[in-house]
């Protein structure tokens, strides 16, 4: 009875989505009750990585380019949404620009959802117009264009000083960010990058990733799949940007420089390109890792040790687990033997 | 106004830079050429470069040919165990794992500079005949612009005669146009590959030493920027070509003076972001670069 075991593998599939989401918000409940402030710091931060590192997955992982600008996104979505929220108040105090007419006008500071949406869809605007040459070219581009569009991003949150204060950075930014606006938002990303990648969207993208030509001969158009990966990935970037922001309580231009997008790059690629689950746990083990590691790192006095130990695990993942912790080998991807 | 002679000054400061972003660009073009790898790592062997002249002529006190010799053999050994540690594996498999692996590296061998030699930048002081200044009419100079520029040409002429003349050269050509095709005329593509990464990071290691003496300081994270900007200027001269790579080592150095001599003070802190403004206006209007073919697969 083949159709009875599909209906029931379905509804088993939905029923322990469900059900692990249910147990994932009962144990942030009973972790909010009883860890300490820096605990229920760090828990909120792996949900707001996971809301980066998923993203970054969908270009990254599914549609096989390789992007580095993630940290510049990220900036934008944490700019944008700060320069909304920011109380009227402390304005004046912190020598920050007031909204003009068209955003709500001088006295006007926006809720903290619409914020976020708005710092999401800018980013997602900067990516399709930085996109739409760049994806249409075969081989690396995207890597040295999405690089040169973080530090170009890094730049201006430098230096357009009337807005972003240099690098200074922004203080004293309110918290609205908790566990459950992060967790809410990573189950939210994991949702849509799932269907996503389960529908004919995703399998274009797949397609795309195998064999571009393969892929064109089918009818696909891969600079719409591109770009479309592109520009949901900058989008949730900018809302991750914008938790980030409103969970630090502080940004600066240099928060959203190399570090930032090596790391997430970094998460994505040992936790598994290309599988949903991947992601989660690359971020998991290494900001674990992060914090585990950092009373050794202030206490021998030699700072770095982390970033290297990231690097060494990148490189033993690429010389050993290409596929991940959470991936599968396909087959033998090896496409020319050269050696 | 602008005077003749602040434009000729800058221009000159221009092919100065222009010929280091040269330099590096040759040698990324051929490991581009050949593996389609953007060589991430080939920026920290400038950093190695430049400190380990630091420790061997500074702090050793060796002479100084016997210090340019040294760094030159070490970035050749790095080359080669770099492309035995890292690519010999990663070759053949998804263009994407070389990348990643290329990008690990790049970072693993930043952060251990990092813990060595700390985070704060160092003087850097070049040999004292490399450190004379002269005035002229219309140009003032250091010795070491008319070494940089020299050394450059030099390095140049030398590694055209030996892709033009040679047999290894004609081999990295032929590997370069099509590795499999190489591979069925007998040519030993492993060796091809290590030659390759020995020549291009040994280049590197000696443009780390000029970097260092023209920026007068040193520090561990000088070489990303500085790899990332001469895959642009291999980008700016045509992807593929070893005479592109080098013109658009020169214009993009001439770019960058002039990006900071002629706008505005408030834009020269811009000066890294015009030079990828640079780059996506390019991709936009003449993805091929300027001496580069299009590419096909």
């Amino acid at each position: 009875m083949p159709d009875i075991k599909a209906i029931f593998s379905k509804v088993d599939k939905r029923l322990l989505a469900g059900a692990l989401i249910g147990l994932l918000f009962l144990c942030l409940w009973a972790a909010k009750a009883g860890l300490s402030k820096y605990v229920i710091f760090i828990i909120s931060l792996i949900g707001v990585y996971i809301v980066a590192a998923e993203s970054l997955n969908l270009t990254n992982g599914y549609t096989g380019l390789f992007s580095l600008g993630h940290a510049g996104f990220m900036a934008i979505g944490a700019y944008t949404s700060t320069l909304l929220t920011f109380p009227v108040k402390g304005r004046d105090l912190f020598v920050i620009a007031k909204l003009p007419v068209f955003l709500g006008g001088p006295e006007a500071a926006w809720p903290f959802l619409p914020a976020l949406i708005m710092g999401g869809i800018f980013a997602a605007v900067v990516a399709a117009i930085v996109g739409l040459p760049v994806l249409r070219l075969r081989g690396h581009y995207l890597s040295v264009a999405s690089l040169g569009l973080m530090v170009l991003i890094t730049a201006l949150a430098m230096n357009l000083r009337d807005l972003t204060r240099g690098s200074i950075g922004i203080n004293s930014i309110p918290t609205y960010t908790n566990v459950w606006w992060a967790y809410i938002a990573a189950v939210i990303t994991v949702y849509v990058v799932w269907r996503i990648v389960n529908s004919s969207f995703g399998r274009a993208m797949k397609a795309i990733r195998e064999d571009e030509t393969a892929a064109r001969v089918q009818g696909i158009n891969p600079l719409k799949y591109k770009l479309l990966a592109f520009t949901v990935g900058a989008f949730f970037a900018g809302i991750a940007g914008g938790l980030y922001a409103h969970l630090s309580g502080a940004i600066r231009p240099y928060a959203f420089s190399f570090n930032l997008t090596f790391q997430i790059v970094i998460m994505v690629v040992i936790g598994g390109q290309g599988t949903i689950a991947g992601p989660v746990v690359g971020v998991v083990i290494l900001t674990i890792l992060r914090y585990v590691l950092k009373p050794l790192e202030e206490a021998l006095g030699i700072y770095g040790l982390v970033e290297l130990i990231y690097a060494l695990l990148l490189i033993v993942t690429m010389l050993r687990k290409p596929e991940g912790l959470a991936g599968k080998r396909v087959g033998d991807r090896k496409v020319a033997l050269l050696r | 106004m602008i005077s003749s002679e602040y434009l000729i000054q800058q221009i000159f400061n221009g092919i100065v830079f222009g010929a280091m972003y040269a330099l590096l660009a040759l040698g990324m073009t051929v490991i581009y050429g050949i593996l389609r790898l953007i060589h991430f790592a080939h920026g920290a062997l400038i950093t190695v470069g430049a400190f380990s002249f630091y420790l061997f002529f500074m702090v050793l006190g060796l002479p100084f040919p016997a210090a340019i010799v040294l760094i030159i053999a070490l970035g050749a050994l790095m080359g080669l165990v770099l492309d035995v540690v890292a690519y010999k594996k990663a070759v053949g498999g998804p263009e994407v794992a070389m990348l990643i692996t290329s990008l690990g590296f790049y970072i693993f061998i930043e952060n251990l500079m990092k813990l060595i030699v700390s985070p704060q930048p160092y003087a850097f002081h070049a040999p004292e005949f490399l450190d004379r200044i002269y005035s002229m009419p219309v140009l003032t100079f250091r010795t070491i612009d008319i070494f940089i520029i020299a050394t450059s040409v030099g390095i140049m002429v030398f590694f055209t005669l030996f892709v033009k003349r040679t047999k290894m050269g004609v081999a990295m050509r032929a590997t370069a146009e099509s590795g499999e095709a190489a591979r069925m005329v007998g040519i030993n593509i492993s060796r091809v590959i290590s030659i390759s990464f020995i020549i291009a990071s040994a280049i590197a290691a000696i443009t780390g030493f000029m970097w260092g003496a023209k920026y007068g300081q040193i520090s561990y994270n000088m070489g990303f920027m500085a790899g990332v900007k001469a895959f642009v200027a291999i980008v700016i001269g045509g992807v593929g070509s070893i005479p592109g790579a080098m013109l658009g080592g020169f214009m993009l150095g001439i770019l960058e003076m002039f990006s900071v001599a002629f706008l505005p003070p408030g834009y020269a802190a811009y000066r890294d972001g015009i030079v990828f403004f640079i780059l996506i206006l390019i991709l936009i209007v003449k993805p091929s670069g300027i001496l580069g073919q299009k590419e096909v697969e």
